[in-house]
């Protein structure tokens, strides 16, 4: 079953005497496990699309499903709530807290949104940590770390909730190529040890080589689907 | 709950010099207030003192109409042996009384053979009187601290304008109830310091002495002055009386006395009402200082970190807890001011009563101020500085977390 069923989605955005069509009639589904991303240029529809999938935003018209839950009709709360269930998060600018340590950014999500015992919390944060290769690093602030560690640092705090989607909004745009390439190899890795599914969107073209499922956006409709071993829709 | 304390005040080290000026207004404030709250409270209270134990005692009780007609000290008015026994029947029977005492006073001539003036006079029991009004014998500067038939205690200024000394022998001439005059010699015994307020310079002689002048077969009484064992029961103490006295009346079955608290009496109470409202008015000052400035304070701390609202909004943060967190960030400068205040307060407060404030009231000179830190103050200055600073907390804090993520993240 998918994990997530787009239907007709459809985003319009007033601005005074405008009105801009930010997506037009989209459909699509993705598989749990899957390492999917969402290209075209600016103005596509990309964010506004990963915006709607992490329910922050609602669309204007269109079913969306994700983990059999209609998320369109969530509340505010519920939308937290389903956010801090299923979603895990990953920024461009990282937005780690910065009063928090390396250690206590991962544990954040699991003391303030799901309220995790504390010898389990020590448990995964750990595993994290040796995840993400930042174990020795546990206890600085993110102002003491670099860009690529402070991804690699947000890919744990996405992850160690356990959700089943990990939305990533152009993670690699602050990152040099090596560490790019780096971190979305880390996402990847990811994918395969948890089974966690992972959307971004780029405009790299170098690191959409790296999305097995590739959905390609051009003035906010869906132009095409290629999957990783040759089928293109 | 502990972790939204740790990052509130993990976030008010973030900015030190925002946090530090916040928290230090606020404790100016609460420095202030405390400083003033007590100054003004032990001036209070040493004067309230001053007035009730050396003059007029907690509460009196008088003849109807006495009161009324007080500068004219009319013997018409005066309750007769008879009806002070009903009234000390009553005195004896109520346990909030510590000591009463009964005084008969009359307007006079004081003449020193070679010069005369006018002179208002306390007959009393002496016994009595020191019991009710303690602090009246430390007024006696010079001579004896008691009082015997034919003995006369004046006040200073009377002694200084007729030059009159202790020892020296001085008439006392009073207009009698039907209208006769009568006169007797005293002995001065003694001089008394003048005090503010009703009766503040008034002379003594004994209530027998006083009757004689008079020319009344037994001493009748012009007021009574109690003590209570407890002053701050006095409210009570006074409904107690004027309900106990109401049941006293005459042939025509009227009420003949009435009960007046010292508050009635003086008219220090309104300069202490003054004090009262003027505490309240720095009370509000403080609240404003503190409003404000956590209200500045929070506001810009929620301008200042909307992407991080946004963030911990889109990890699934709910709204109830990112208000907390604003909160308790408002609480927590709450407390600093609190306690930086009530420490630094309490030591301003210490440093004044070691220098010794002395200051002058009417005529009474160089009254030494011990201020004194009612731990009572301390808590409502403290609970009125933190409930604000949560008070001022809450409209960013709702703010905050009324904020759309989506909104936030997209912030600059």
């Amino acid at each position: 079953m998918a994990l997530i069923k787009a239907q007709n989605i459809t985003k319009d955005y007033q601005t005074e005497d405008v009105v801009v069509h930010a997506l037009q009639e989209v459909d699509f589904e993705i598989e749990p496990a899957s390492f999917v991303s969402f290209v075209g240029p600016s103005g596509s529809g990309k964010t506004t699309i990963l915006n709607l999938i992490g329910c922050l935003d609602k669309p204007s018209a269109g079913n969306l499903r994700i983990a059999d839950t209609d998320v369109i009709n969530l509340g505010r709360k519920e939308s937290a709530a389903f956010r801090g269930k299923y979603l895990g998060f990953i920024f461009q600018d990282f937005n780690l807290i910065p009063v928090l340590t390396v250690y206590e950014n991962i544990e954040y999500p699991l003391i303030m949104v799901q309220n995790i015992a504390p010898q389990e919390r020590r448990e995964r944060i750990s595993r994290m940590l040796a995840a993400v290769d930042m174990t020795d690093q546990a206890h600085k602030y993110p102002h003491q770390i670099s860009g690529g560690q402070k991804q690699r640092v947000a890919i744990a705090r996405a992850l160690v909730t356990n959700p089943a989607l990990v939305l990533a909004d152009e993670p690699t745009a602050n990152l040099d190529s090596q560490t790019a390439y780096a971190v979305i190899g880390l996402m990847k890795k990811m994918r395969d040890d948890f089974g966690t599914t992972f959307i971004f969107s780029t405009h790299d073209t170098k690191i959409v080589g790296e999305a097995e499922v590739i959905f390609r956006l051009e003035d906010g409709r869906l132009v095409g689907k290629e999957t990783k071993g040759g089928t293109k829709s | 709950m502990m972790n939204l304390f740790k990052i509130a005040i993990r976030n008010l080290i973030r900015y030190k010099r925002r946090t530090l000026l916040t928290a230090s207004l606020i404790t100016i404030g609460v420095v202030f207030v405390l400083v003033f709250v007590s100054i003004t409270g032990s001036f209070k209270a040493m004067m309230i003192g001053q007035i009730t134990d050396s003059m007029l005692g907690h509460l009196q009780i008088h003849r109807k109409g006495y009161v009324a007609s007080i500068d004219n000290l009319p013997l018409n008015l005066n309750m007769k042996s008879q009806a002070y026994a009903k009234v000390a029947t009553v005195l004896d029977a109520t346990p909030e009384v510590a000591a009463f005492s009964p005084r008969l006073k009359f307007g006079g001539m004081f003449s020193n053979f070679v010069e005369t003036t006018n002179i208002r006079l306390n007959g009393i029991y002496p016994d009595r009187e020191f019991q009710t009004v303690p602090l009246l014998t430390s007024r006696i500067s010079e001579g004896k601290k008691v009082l015997n038939r034919g003995e006369i205690l004046i006040p200073i200024l009377l002694a200084k304008g007729l030059n009159v000394k202790l020892g020296d022998t001085v008439v006392i001439v009073a207009t009698n109830a039907d209208g006769s005059v009568n006169g007797k010699q005293f002995i001065v015994s003694g001089i008394l310091e003048s005090a503010t307020g009703p009766g503040g310079r008034d002379g003594y002689v004994h209530i027998e002495d006083a009757a004689e002048v008079l020319r009344m077969p037994e001493a009748e009484v012009s007021e009574v002055a109690i003590r209570l064992k407890d002053f701050s029961r006095l409210p009570t103490a006074v409904k107690q009386l004027e309900t106990k006295v109401a049941g006293v009346v005459n042939k025509e079955g009227r009420s003949m006395f009435e009960v007046h608290s010292w508050e009635q009496l003086s008219p220090f109470f309104n300069i202490a009402r003054m004090i009262d409202v003027m505490t309240f008015f720095i009370k509000i000052m403080l609240i404003a200082i503190v409003l404000i400035s956590i209200m500045n304070v929070m506001i810009m701390a929620v301008y200042e970190r909307i992407r991080e609202i946004g963030t911990i909004a889109a990890i699934g943060t709910l709204p109830g807890k990112i208000r907390s967190m604003f909160i308790i960030e408002g609480f927590c400068l709450g407390i600093v001011g609190a306690i930086v205040g009530g420490l630094l307060g309490s030591a301003v407060i210490l440093i004044v009563n070691l220098v010794g404030i002395r200051f002058d009231f009417g005529q009474q000179q160089g009254l030494l101020l011990k201020a004194t830190l009612n731990p009572n103050d301390l808590l409502t200055v403290s609970v009125i500085v933190i409930f604000v600073a949560v008070a001022a907390s809450l409209q960013p804090a709702i703010k905050a977390s009324k904020m759309e993520p989506i909104e936030a993240l997209r912030h600059v």
